[in-house]
């Protein structure tokens, strides 16, 4: 065996580890805000994120005010990461950390080491695939997820299959639903557990008319058939047990997200157990000193402005930080009680501001379940602290809880718990 | 695959079933002089049952003492240890802990290692519950009683197959593929007309290694004497990061029909909870169940109450070939020159390299000629997809060589652009997206290719010719 090679070692301020919306955005506002040396590391082969593969409209609303494509948006947000300065590489996947704190990434320069002041991490989200939902049956070729099959569609030019069953109702869902249009295939049914889908009434009208896609509401994928290709699902009313079977050469599995969490875990920072993303406070820090997290991977899918904002925000604290801001030394943990599903940010810094002000001013709540219009209150020790009606509260459907409420929290106090009041 | 010439197509051997114990079998007489074929009805090498089984290295101490197979077993475990070791198949010596959760599970621990030791196994060892506790922490309480067997251990389940039948390739086998044995007949001139599903060809002897189907094998050659009864065990495999959670094979206490439900690392990182055991009927449904993984759960979360935290990567459902006998079925008849290797239910890979020599030594007394080649067999080594050696996007010294080992496609399981590049040009090269994930592991990790898995069929379409669409036909 030959020798190894050296291995690289760099320093730099700020290491942003993946190269989506917001990662990019942070590296931007990063650098704007006066880090020197800011490396933004992406193990795809192109910058961008998941807007790359998603062809449809509507990106860029809340950050760069315009309406763009998926793949127009990503560009015009990597080109504003490499204008201002932010070092972008491409296939270079960060694989752990070093005992020193170091980061491991592998590229094809070879692997190398680089000790970072601050670290972000901003590595998104991904929809749990068929298997991590306990789905029955065979094994067959033809089962996929969103992210997937927009891939193959949109980067590969390739059909994927002529009548696909999608599986969830959610905005990503309708997605799905165009990009089997773009690819030639015909969405025989769209199929959700929830009493209702959980997007716009416009795209549920669209599918409806357009594509007269029917919508299966309580209803359970309860077995996939067929081998090597899927050729039918088997469909299970929740509520009358009513079975049938659907014929099918493609079954699209969307939503139902999960932070992409393995290196926030080999970091050794505290995951919020509701989440599953990093438990962060409002200025986005980890548990672990000099580690800051933004984006989807902090609770799941938000659109990708969203996300992008999640990284301007993310930009002020890790300025302050190099600038020798203490790191938080304990936390209230910021929970929430069933049906409703998480909120983020999650925990609250026993530091005076600004470190309390959550991106845009607000947390993210989500429910399990559907509820109109319903009425929040958020406690600490049995104290009210805000009561306040959300609206569209779901599964897919985030609810906006102002955040005027932090600083009446007491920093010695315990934890804050946010709950659907009963109805009046 | 190059259209043949069926007529033309004649060997001294034709063995029917890549599988473990086929291509142990084709490795095996690759040492002596014969032409030899090697025909599977799967698309690949190891594509049956063979794919999804515990990837355990049994030691044989719970077989059934005096039976063929516990011979083999024994035998088997120590060969695959010393091959692993030349041609690089992952191993990682855990070691086995056999526990007991009740009185009635703790009073056969004498059995079991009565059992053991009348099998030649003498390194059974009970331990305290101290130390069962101190070694693996994260096991559900309530143990009564643990057995220590040190020697059994984890293997990956995809590379010795292939290994096997690559140098049985390199030197010389006729590995035919996706062609299904349909009728034998006996030649008048002595040996063999074999029909396929892709024509015929004529062997002066048959070895019958077709594993689920070698009883319908061996009907064709005249025999009866055992039926396959396909014995479903599922599988879950938990995420990567479950991995922490456990150091050892983690056994139940067997029954009389199966070795239980066990709880264990995989080569690959993963930790991985099965199988179930239910016997059906059909040789091609490897369907999971909502039963079996509810149960597998339940038993799962009392077993090790930390694994229901982690996701489930992947469910996986294997086929044992049991049958009506409680050992192999192994021998060879002289008057026909067929020999057969039936009913290995679920110790095969473990068992393989001495149930192929047990078979080549069976076909030497039957009177099949077997003289040794001047140079042996080929050397091979298998490309690491284990987690315990470096892998190539981790090795600074491949990575400066060849930057393809530096491109990871596969970002969950972390495989490398050379990887696949290698695999396409390997000389049992994957003809579908499932050979190419036994051979490297891609897609098959936590994402199950939501990030790459465009990207991937994209690349193998580039080696094979066919398009992506067409490999996601899975045909």
């Amino acid at each position: 065996m030959s020798q190894p090679v050296a291995t690289g070692r760099e320093t730099v301020d700020v290491a942003v580890i993946g190269g989506g919306p917001a990662g990019l955005t942070a590296a931007t506002h990063c650098r704007r805000t006066g880090a020197e040396r800011v490396v933004v590391l992406d193990r795809e082969r192109e910058p961008g994120g998941i807007p790359r593969h998603a062809q449809h409209q509507g990106f860029g609303v809340r950050d760069l005010h315009r309406i763009l494509s998926g793949p127009d948006y990503a560009a015009r947000v990597a080109e504003r990461a490499a204008a201002s300065g932010a070092d972008l590489r491409t296939q270079a996947q960060v694989t752990g950390w070093a005992e020193d704190g170091a980061l491991q990434v592998t590229a094809p320069g070879g692997r190398s080491v680089i000790d970072a002041r601050a670290v972000v991490l901003a590595t998104g989200c991904r929809e749990r695939p068929r298997s991590a939902r306990l789905v029955p049956g065979s094994r067959p070729q033809g089962v996929m997820t969103t992210g997937m099959l927009q891939q193959f569609v949109y980067l590969g030019g390739e059909s994927p299959g002529r009548r696909a069953v999608i599986v969830g109702a959610e905005h990503v869902s309708f997605s799905a639903l165009l990009t089997l249009a773009h690819g030639g295939a015909r969405a025989v049914a769209l199929v959700t557990d929830q009493p209702t889908h959980q997007t716009f009434p416009a795209f549920r009208a669209a599918a409806a008319i357009r594509y007269r896609t029917p919508l299966l509401t309580r209803t359970a994928v309860s077995a996939i058939r067929g081998r090597p290709r899927v050729e039918a699902v088997e469909l299970t009313h929740l509520d009358n047990g009513t079975v049938r079977e659907v014929d099918c050469d493609l079954i699209v599995f969307t939503a139902d997200w999960i932070p992409d969490y393995e290196l926030a875990v080999l970091a050794g920072v505290d995951l919020d157990p509701l989440t599953r993303g990093p438990a962060v406070d409002p200025a986005l820090r980890t548990s672990r000193p000099g580690v800051f997290a933004a984006g989807n991977l902090l609770h799941g899918a938000e659109a990708a402005d969203v996300a992008a904002l999640d990284g301007r925000h993310v930009a002020a604290a890790v300025a302050r930080y190099l600038n020798g801001e203490s790191w938080p030394a304990s936390r209230v943990p910021v929970k929430c009680a069933p049906p409703l599903g998480w909120i983020s940010p999650n925990a609250l810094s026993v530091l005076s501001e600004p470190g309390l002000v959550p991106p845009r001013g607000r947390f993210l709540l989500r429910a399990t379940a559907r509820i109109a219009t319903p009425r929040v209150e958020v406690t600490q020790d049995g104290r009210s602290l805000w009561t306040g009606r959300v609206r569209r509260l779901g599964p897919g459907q985030s609810a906006r809880v102002p955040a005027r409420w932090v600083s009446a929290v007491d920093p010695a106090g315990g934890q804050v718990t946010a709950r659907i009041l009963a109805r009046d | 695959m190059s259209a043949r010439s069926p007529s033309e197509a004649s060997y001294d051997v034709a063995i029917v079933g890549a599988g473990d114990v086929g291509s142990a079998i084709a490795r095996e007489l690759s040492r002596f002089d014969l032409r030899l074929a090697l025909i599977e009805a799967g698309p690949d090498v190891g594509a049956g049952t063979s794919k999804a089984n515990t990837a355990i290295l049994h030691t044989g101490f719970d077989a059934k003492p005096g039976t063929l197979e516990a011979r083999l077993v024994a035998r088997g475990h120590d060969l695959l240890m010393t091959y692993a070791d030349e041609v690089g198949i992952p191993v990682e010596r855990t070691g086995a802990l056999l526990v007991a959760w009740d009185e009635e599970q703790l009073g056969g621990f004498g059995a079991i290692r009565e059992n053991a030791e009348r099998c030649g196994y003498g390194r059974v060892a009970e331990i305290s519950m101290d130390e069962l506790y101190r070694r693996e922490p994260h096991l559900g309480p309530g143990a009564r009683g643990a057995l220590e067997i040190p020697d059994e251990h984890i293997v990956c389940p995809f590379t010795p197959p292939l290994a096997y039948a690559t140098q049985a390739v390199l030197a010389g086998t006729d590995l035919r593929r996706s062609e299904r044995a349909t009728r034998l007949e006996r030649l008048e001139a002595g040996g063999w007309l074999l029909e396929t599903t892709r024509g015929e060809l004529t062997a002066g002897w048959i070895v019958n290694a077709a594993g689920l189907h070698s009883d319908e094998v061996h009907r064709m050659a005249g025999h009866d004497g055992f039926k396959v009864t396909p014995r479903r065990g599922e599988l879950i495999v938990y995420d990567k990061l479950s991995r922490p959670l456990i150091r050892h094979i983690v056994l139940p206490v067997p029954t009389a029909t199966t070795k239980g439900v066990l709880v264990a690392p995989t080569v690959f990182g993963n930790v991985m909870l099965g199988p179930t055991a239910v016997d059906i009927d059909r040789k091609d449904d490897t369907s999971s169940t909502a039963e079996g993984l509810a149960y597998l759960r339940s038993l799962g979360g009392r077993l090790m109450p930390d694994l229901a935290e982690h996701e489930i990567t992947a469910v996986y459902v294997g086929l044992r070939a049991a049958t009506e006998h409680a050992d192999y079925q192994v021998g060879a008849e002289a008057e026909s020159r067929y020999a057969w290797a039936g009913g290995i239910r679920s110790t095969g890979l473990t068992g393989s390299l001495a149930i192929a020599e047990h078979v080549r030594d069976e076909l030497d007394r039957a009177g099949l000629a077997l003289r040794e080649r001047r140079n042996g067999l080929p050397n091979v080594r298998m490309p690491n997809i284990g987690e315990a050696a470096p892998r190539p996007y981790g090795r600074d010294d491949l990575i400066a060589a060849d930057p393809e080992y530096g491109r990871i496609v596969c970002f969950c399981e972390r495989v490398t652009r050379g990887e696949i590049r290698d695999a396409a040009a390997s000389p049992i090269p994957p003809t579908d997206l499932d050979g190419l994930r036994r051979r490297t592991r891609v897609l098959m990790g936590r994402c199950q290719g939501f990030f790459c898995g465009a990207h991937v069929p994209a690349l193998l379409a580039e080696h094979t010719g066919r398009s992506p669409a067409d490999l996601l036909e899975g045909r």
